[in-house]
């Protein structure tokens, strides 16, 4: 019989009772959801050959996205979406508040950064032919974020409601009034009525922070459940390779 | 193959369905699913209905006509403007000011009065292109955008650049020696009066008709 030696008998160590401690925990989690089968699905996915730095624009995009919910969100704390008191409110953000100017820099860049990479990944997409069978789906959901990013950067270009966000907004809202027939009622619907009024403001911010992002998050689920279940295609210089024993039987 | 049931009866009882009523036509598993799909198709309008409405609202309220004070009489000169701060959107600070450009009304250039709106002209400043600030350059008699190069002419008339029609005007009427300016109108090419327009919006040939006017702001009657 082979001795156990005092060593191993010992009380163990604080990081095997802490390596312990977080199996249990997760295991009981995974015991009771499943979770950890749905996590392999989602992350240890076979990939092609030639994938390259390309492919992770998409995520660029989506941390670009969690960037501004964050900053969003803590921005949200100290925002006022009033005509009076809105301007008074950023101005504060931006010089009094610790690290104000920062999360909103953050806020205001991101916005354009999350822009940039959106059209990137959009642009390797298509020079990639990533958008055919059976992918037109996710094409066609990432062309409705595309439209829903847009509209965050419409709907939130007024909020600091200094002059270039106010006369940039009766701008955008007069070019939803010059489409035919519908457009008079849809800039009359983001004003709020037929003058840009108090309450423009508020529905502008109200879409801003909940309607948009609450649809955005939800379709980035859905983007993201059909790249896992769809993979992703090789780069179109990326030849496919024969097996050798089917081409000596084609000569 | 297992045999298929015959489908062409309505009556549950043909379909050999246990425990049919005779004249039963619905079974009562599919009856009780409908139900409970009507109960949840009702459940939902009962608080999307109300939510749409609430924001759709604004769009479909009343505006009331409002006369503002903004000038004596006598101050107005005929043959220049003079601009003035007008309230369009009550309660929210500057925000809701804009100018207006007013004169009084000249026959040699305007021609004979049509009514008591007539007596002073009141130009708005939302250019008709997009809605940014035109300002009116003196020496040029002209009104001028800052965004996109619209020109107007000394009657509002668009004279160059991308807007589609003249300035807005605002009905104008004296009380007590005092101008009062009242509720927006839009004009086409021939400065004919019409119920206001959004900027961008063409009013001349089949414009007035594809883009329509509110239903709920309306020109004065007979104007």
């Amino acid at each position: 019989m082979a001795v156990i030696g005092p060593l191993s008998r010992s009380k163990p160590s604080v990081s095997e009772r802490g390596t312990e401690a977080g199996v249990t925990v997760v295991d009981w989690i995974d015991e009771r959801t499943s979770l950890s089968g749905g996590g392999r699905w989602l992350m240890f996915r076979k990939v092609p050959k030639g994938t390259n730095w390309f492919y992770t624009l998409g995520s660029a995009t989506m941390f670009a996205f969690l960037s501004q919910a964050v900053t969003g969100v803590f921005l949200a704390m100290f925002y006022e979406p009033s005509a009076i008191s809105a301007y008074e409110s950023v101005r504060h953000i931006t010089n009094d508040v610790f690290m104000g100017e920062f999360v909103r820099a953050m806020h205001k860049w991101g916005s354009t950064m999350m822009f940039v990479l959106v059209f990137l990944h959009m642009g390797r997409t298509f020079f990639f032919g990533a958008y055919k069978y059976p992918r037109e789906l996710n094409w066609v959901v990432g062309v409705v974020l595309l439209v829903l990013t847009i509209l965050m950067s419409f709907t939130g270009y007024l909020l600091p409601f200094d002059q270039r966000s106010y006369w940039a907004t009766i701008v955008g809202v007069n070019v939803n009034g010059t489409g035919p027939l519908i457009g008079p009622y849809l800039a009359d619907f983001l004003r709020a009525g037929p003058e840009f009024g108090a309450t423009t403001l508020a529905r502008f911010y109200s879409i801003h922070m909940l309607l948009v992002p609450g649809l955005l998050a939800a379709l980035i689920g859905a983007h993201l459940y059909l790249v896992a279940r769809l993979g992703t295609t090789a780069p179109p210089w990326q030849r496919a390779e024969a097996d050798p024993e089917l081409r000596k039987q084609e000569t | 193959m297992p045999p298929r049931r015959d489908r062409a009866s309505r009556y549950t009882a043909d379909r050999g369905i246990p425990g049919a009523f005779e004249g039963e036509t619905v079974t009562r598993r599919r009856f009780m699913t409908g139900t409970a799909h009507a109960m949840s198709g009702i459940a939902t309008a009962a608080f999307t209905l109300p939510a749409l409405g609430f924001a759709l609202g604004p769009v479909f309220a009343d505006i009331e006509h409002s006369w503002q004070d903004i000038a004596a009489a006598i101050d107005v000169a005929d043959d220049t403007y003079v601009p003035l701060v007008a309230t369009i959107t009550p309660g929210m600070g500057d925000a809701g000011k804009t100018t207006v450009y007013l004169r009084a009304h000249n026959e040699a250039i305007d021609g004979p009065r049509v009514d008591e709106y007539d007596e002073f002209i009141a130009v708005s400043t939302r250019c008709t292109h997009l809605g940014c600030p035109v300002r009116f350059v003196e020496a040029s008699e002209r009104f001028v955008c800052p965004c996109h190069g619209g020109v107007y002419d000394f009657r509002g008339g668009r004279t160059g650049g991308p807007p589609v029609r003249p300035l807005d005007r605002f009905y104008t009427r004296v009380r007590g020696g005092r101008v009062e300016l009242g509720p927006r109108f839009s004009v086409n090419s021939e400065l004919e009066r019409f119920s206001p327009r959004d900027p961008g919006q063409d009013l001349d040939g089949v414009g007035q008709y594809l883009f329509p006017a509110r239903p709920t702001a309306r020109k004065i009657e007979g104007t």
